[in-house]
Order: structure tokens, then C-alpha cells, then sequence
């Protein structure tokens, strides 16, 4: 009943459906890169400069030739493994931190919420590049560091959702018949407040694919791993001469920060359905 | 306006000690950072033998414990000392002193615009809701929020500058011509247009979405029911009553983007060549400058912590509340 209940109001958002529908294309897109476009998308699979339309390379080559629609396809996989997995590491550090914060309350929180300022008013990309190229740049550094700027609001979320769920009946109940505290935030509260953490988990897939662009543009990207934001990097110094290098991966990334956006709107339709009415 | 005086102090306060985790953080990664400067000093002094370099980490102090080191580092932070390049060789100091300008011209410029123009089309869109100016704003945002800055920068340099030649596509001024007085501000002036654009277009059109839906919150509230009782006109609502409310977790939430918006200098100034801290830190990345990274890390969490201080000057100026407290 719950699920017919979340497709209802999730389809009746035609902005998400046309979202999911783009995510799902980029998903194959990813999954099947290899078989799209089979041959390492760092080597040279035409002449260089080649404009869109060409034979041998459709979106175009690069200033070595590289084939730029088989760059875009693997580049999706870079861009959706980092985005997914730096959002599960903030959301484990940010959801614990918050959780301990709103469960124990008093001194537990002022500390946990001072470090939590500190980290929001760090500015945070500025921290990521230093992170990273101290670090060296590699798939699991930019995970990290992504991950260490991006849980703060995922914290604050979680204690919201904590302080207010912690006063509840069922919470009181569970703490009188003698649960663990354990017990109480993995079993009791944490079910209950997934759903604004859902919401703003998807969202912030979005966010982390926009700074692993953006360290990848810089340099900072894997230097085994075909991204977008290093196509687009890379191709910055001949835009005059051939725009379609950096336009199509820019496109790319678009679409796709655009799509978990669209869908996360539609999810908070769905999972919070007061909140949704009450937005006007 | 005793209300405000206290605000301030409390944040003053709260500054400083953020300031000092900032500080000992940045000692942290000092010494995550690869080769210290004993090893770095003895290899450009071509003498990479043991003696030698231990003889240097004694001379520097990095045989000493962490803590002595870190209460080394704290000292010369606050005499304005933050450390030395040896790449440019020249202290991390007087570079970022150099660069601070540029940035901090396009920083505020930008900042400033997408408050202006933010609050003004979220107040269009809020006063025209649902009309076609009303869905043309959402969308917007909901573009802007999905492209990278850089790219956007790029494609309006591409657009503006190579196709219509209409703006500089790069560069602080126009190298060269020797401009002076007014002429040589208007230079600067036409040379920021893009960058300035182009880094206020996201916070521009998050203002937007937010002083919408604030507006629309605020416009069902009693007292503006009141003023409408009143007989108030129709405008002298929307502005003394409306959005004066509404305005204020739009400045919130400016000053919690604040850091955001000094970040994304970096990829705009490399966009445009700016010769400001942004720029320096693509630089310092490429030639993997540790010490102009850490300083610039530094520098700019101060400039948050100020943008963070504007922001609640400008909330006590705002909000009405705080005056009647007076």
C-alpha cells in the first residue's frame, strides 16, 4: 500500500519522472560504456580536432585525438561511483555525529554542533583541493575529501530529526522497558527520520558530482580515471578553436546534476508529503 | 542598539575560536603535506646528505615534540607569518598580500549582485506567483543550481568575448594600454563583468528560490494582515512589511554560503585569469606548493569569518525586531 502510495505522488511530479527517466539513460550509459564504446578512452582513436559529426567520432575527437562521446560514457562511471560513494561516507559521519548529538543532548551536542560550525564555515572546496593534493589525487582521496566537506548539513539534518523524535511516545516507551541506546537510535529513531535523510542524500549525490568536477578540472582528478571535469579542464586552453571539447561533457554533467535533482524534488514529494503541500 | 552590540560580541567571540581551530588544523596538514622543509631546503642546496638535513630540522625545530611545534606555529601565525614558499622563494605572506585584492573585488562584487538581484527576482517571482515570470525564475534557478561555475564561466567568455567580442575573455585590465584614474577603474570594471556573473549566478538564483518561498510564508502572517487592515498600499506592504520579514533567512543562509562563494573563486579566477588568491591556488596546485596551498586555505577561512561578520551587521540592520529592543 505504502509503495502504490509513494509512486502516486512521485509520478505526479512530472519534473521527477522526466529526471528519472534521464538518470536511468546515464545509468546505461555508465554501466554499459564498455560496451558502447569498447577500447580505453585515453587512447587515440581518430585525428585530433575532429568536429562533431565526424566518422570515426561523433561528438568529435580532442587535441590527441581522443574520441570525446566515449570519454563522455566512461567519465559517467567516474562521476556516479564518486557521487554515490562520498555520499555514503558523509552520510555515515554525518548521520552518527548527528544522531549522537540529537539523541544525548546537552554537552555531547554543543560539542558535536561546534565542530559541526566549524566544518560549514571552513570554506569547503578550498579545503577539498588542499586535501586532495596533499593527499595526492586518486579515486579514494577525492572520495574522502568530498565526503569531509559535504556531512555537516547531513548532521544538523540527523539532530533535527533526533531532538524531536527523542521526546516521542514510542522513544519514551523503548527507554523504559530497558533498550540499549543502541538499540533506541539504530532501531527506533533512525527508521523514522530516513526519510528527510533520503531527500537530502540524493541531492547531495548531485553536489558531490559537481565537486569531483570541479577538483577533476583543476587537475586534481584521478589521473587513471576518465572524467568530465578533466575533459572540459583540458580542452579550456583551445575553446577557441573547437568548442564542442568542453560543451558536450558540459552538457553531460549538466543533465545529470539536473536529474538527481529533479528526482530528489520529486522524492521529497513523495516521502514527506506535508511538507510538499505546504511549499506553495 | 544594545540587542545588536551583544549579537556582534557573541559572534566576535565564536569567530575567534574558529579561528584558532582553523589554525591548528592547518598545523595538522602542514605536517601531513609530503617532504618537510629540512628535506626541501637540503635538496636545493644540492646536499641531501643526513647530517645536513638533521642539522636543519634542529635549526627549524622540527626535532622538537608536536605540541612545542605547534605553539611555534600558532606564534608566528599571529605575527602574520605563514610560512615560506620555496618554490617562489619568497614568503607565503607577501604573495597572498599581492593576490588579496583581486579576489576580494570580485568576492564582494559578486556576493553584493546575488543579494540584489536574488532578493529582486524572488520578490518578482513571489508578487507574480504563478505567472509565466514565476515558472521562468524556477527553472532558471533549477538550472543554475546544476552547472559547474567554470563551465558556465566558459561558455559566456565563449559567447561574449570570442563569438560577439563584446567583453575580455581573460585578465584584470588590458595589459599594455596604461590606463590611469577613471579610465583605468573602467577597465577593471569591463574586465570583472564576466567573472563577477558568472560566480554570482548560483547564489543569485538560490536567493531567488529562497526569498520566494520566505515571501509567500510571511505574506499569510497576521501582521501583514493587519497592515492590509490598515489601508497600507499594496507596494508599501510588499517592501516595509513582507519582505523586510522575509529577507532574513536569505541573509542567514548567505552567510552560511559565504564559504561556498570564496571556494568558487578558484575555478572562476582560473577561468578568467584573475590574478587573485583563486588563481594562485590552481597555480600552487600545478607546481604543488604545500605552503602557498595551507596559507591560502587560511586566508580564506578568514575572509568566510568576515563575509560571516557582513552578514550579521547587515541581519541586525534588517531585522525589526532587534531595533525595538533598544
Amino acid at each position: 500500500m505504502i509503495k502504490s502510495d509513494f509512486w502516486r505522488a512521485f509520478v505526479r511530479n512530472k519534473g521527477a519522472v522526466l529526471g528519472l527517466v534521464i538518470l536511468v539513460a546515464i545509468v546505461v550509459l555508465a554501466v554499459f560504456a564498455s560496451v558502447f564504446f569498447p577500447g580505453d578512452p585515453w587512447e587515440m582513436a581518430t585525428a585530433p580536432f575532429q568536429p562533431p559529426l565526424s566518422e570515426d567520432a561523433l561528438l568529435g575527437s580532442d587535441m590527441l585525438g581522443r574520441d570525446i562521446a566515449s570519454g563522455i560514457a566512461h567519465g559517467a562511471r567516474v562521476s556516479l561511483l564518486i557521487g554515490l560513494t562520498s555520499t555514503a561516507a558523509a552520510l555515515a559521519i554525518g548521520v552518527t555525529l548527528g544522531a549522537l548529538a540529537g539523541f544525548h543532548g546537552g554537552k555531547v551536542d554543543d560539542a558535536i554542533m561546534r565542530f559541526t560550525e566549524l566544518f560549514q564555515t571552513i570554506p569547503n572546496f578550498v579545503l577539498a583541493v588542499v586535501l586532495v593534493a596533499i593527499f595526492t589525487p586518486s579515486l579514494t582521496t577525492i572520495v574522502a575529501a568530498i565526503a569531509i566537506v559535504s556531512w555537516p548539513p547531513l548532521a544538523r539534518l540527523a539532530r533535527a530529526e533526533f531532538l524531536s523524535l527523542r521526546t516521542r511516545e514510542f522513544v519514551q516507551a523503548a527507554i523504559t522497558t530497558g533498550q540499549s541506546n543502541s538499540t533506541i537510535i539504530l532501531r527506533q529513531i533512525l527508521p523514522n527520520s530516513l526519510s528527510p535523510i533520503i531527500v537530502s542524500a540524493s541531492l547531495m549525490v548531485a553536489t558531490a558530482i559537481l565537486l569531483e568536477s570541479s577538483l577533476s578540472f583543476l587537475g586534481l582528478g584521478d589521473p587513471n580515471a576518465m572524467s568530465w571535469g578533466y575533459m572540459i579542464g583540458a580542452a579550456r586552453t583551445v575553446i577557441r578553436q573547437a568548442w564542442w571539447m568542453s560543451v558536450f561533457p558540459g552538457l553531460a554533467i549538466v543533465l545529470t546534476v539536473l536529474a538527481l535533482n529533479l528526482v530528489g524534488e520529486g522524492l521529497n514529494d513523495a516521502l514527506n508529503p506535508k511538507l510538499a503541500r505546504s511549499r506553495g | 542598539m544594545l540587542g545588536f552590540a551583544q549579537l556582534f560580541a557573541s559572534r566576535l567571540v565564536k569567530a575567534a575560536a574558529i579561528l584558532i581551530a582553523i589554525v591548528v588544523m592547518n598545523f595538522f596538514l602542514v605536517h601531513a603535506a609530503p617532504g618537510d622543509p629540512a628535506m626541501v631546503m637540503a635538496g636545493e642546496a644540492g646536499a641531501a646528505d643526513e647530517k645536513f638535513v638533521a642539522q636543519l630540522r634542529e635549526q627549524f625545530g622540527l626535532d622538537r615534540p608536536l605540541y612545542e611545534q605547534l605553539g611555534t606555529y600558532v606564534g608566528k601565525i599571529v605575527q602574520g607569518d605563514l610560512g615560506f614558499s620555496y618554490r617562489q622563494q619568497r614568503p607565503v605572506w607577501d604573495i597572498l598580500a599581492e593576490r588579496l585584492p583581486a579576489t576580494l573585488v570580485l568576492t564582494l562584487t559578486a556576493f553584493l549582485l546575488a543579494l540584489a538581484a536574488g532578493v529582486a527576482l524572488g520578490t518578482l517571482a513571489a508578487v507574480a506567483v504563478g505567472t509565466w515570470a514565476d515558472s521562468a525564475i524556477t527553472v532558471l534557478a533549477l538550472l543554475a543550481y546544476a552547472t559547474p561555475i567554470y563551465w558556465i564561466g566558459l561558455m559566456l567568455s565563449l559567447l561574449f568575448s570570442i563569438q560577439l567580442g563584446w567583453l575580455p575573455a581573460f585578465g584584470y585590465e588590458t595589459i599594455g594600454a596604461g590606463y590611469t584614474g577613471l579610465a583605468h577603474v573602467a577597465d577593471v570594471a569591463v574586465h570583472l563583468i564576466l567573472p563577477v556573473i558568472t560566480l554570482a549566478l548560483f547564489y543569485m538564483a538560490s536567493y531567488a528560490r529562497l526569498t520566494r518561498a520566505s515571501m509567500l510564508e510571511v505574506r499569510g502572517l497576521d501582521f501583514v494582515k493587519t497592515a492590509k487592515a490598515k489601508g497600507l498600499t499594496q507596494s508599501r506592504i510588499v517592501t516595509r512589511h513582507v519582505l523586510r520579514n522575509a529577507i532574513l533567512p536569505v541573509i542567514t543562509v548567505a552567510g552560511i554560503q559565504a564559504g561556498q562563494l570564496v571556494g568558487g573563486s578558484i575555478l572562476i579566477e582560473t577561468v578568467f585569469a584573475w590574478p587573485g588568491i583563486g588563481r594562485l591556488a590552481f597555480e600552487a596546485v600545478l607546481q604543488r606548493d604545500y605552503q602557498v596551498l595551507l596559507g591560502i586555505f587560511l586566508v580564506t577561512s578568514i575572509m568566510v569569518i568576515l563575509f560571516n561578520i557582513l552578514t550579521d551587521i547587515l541581519y541586525g540592520l534588517v531585522d525589526p525586531r532587534i531595533q525595538v529592543s533598544q
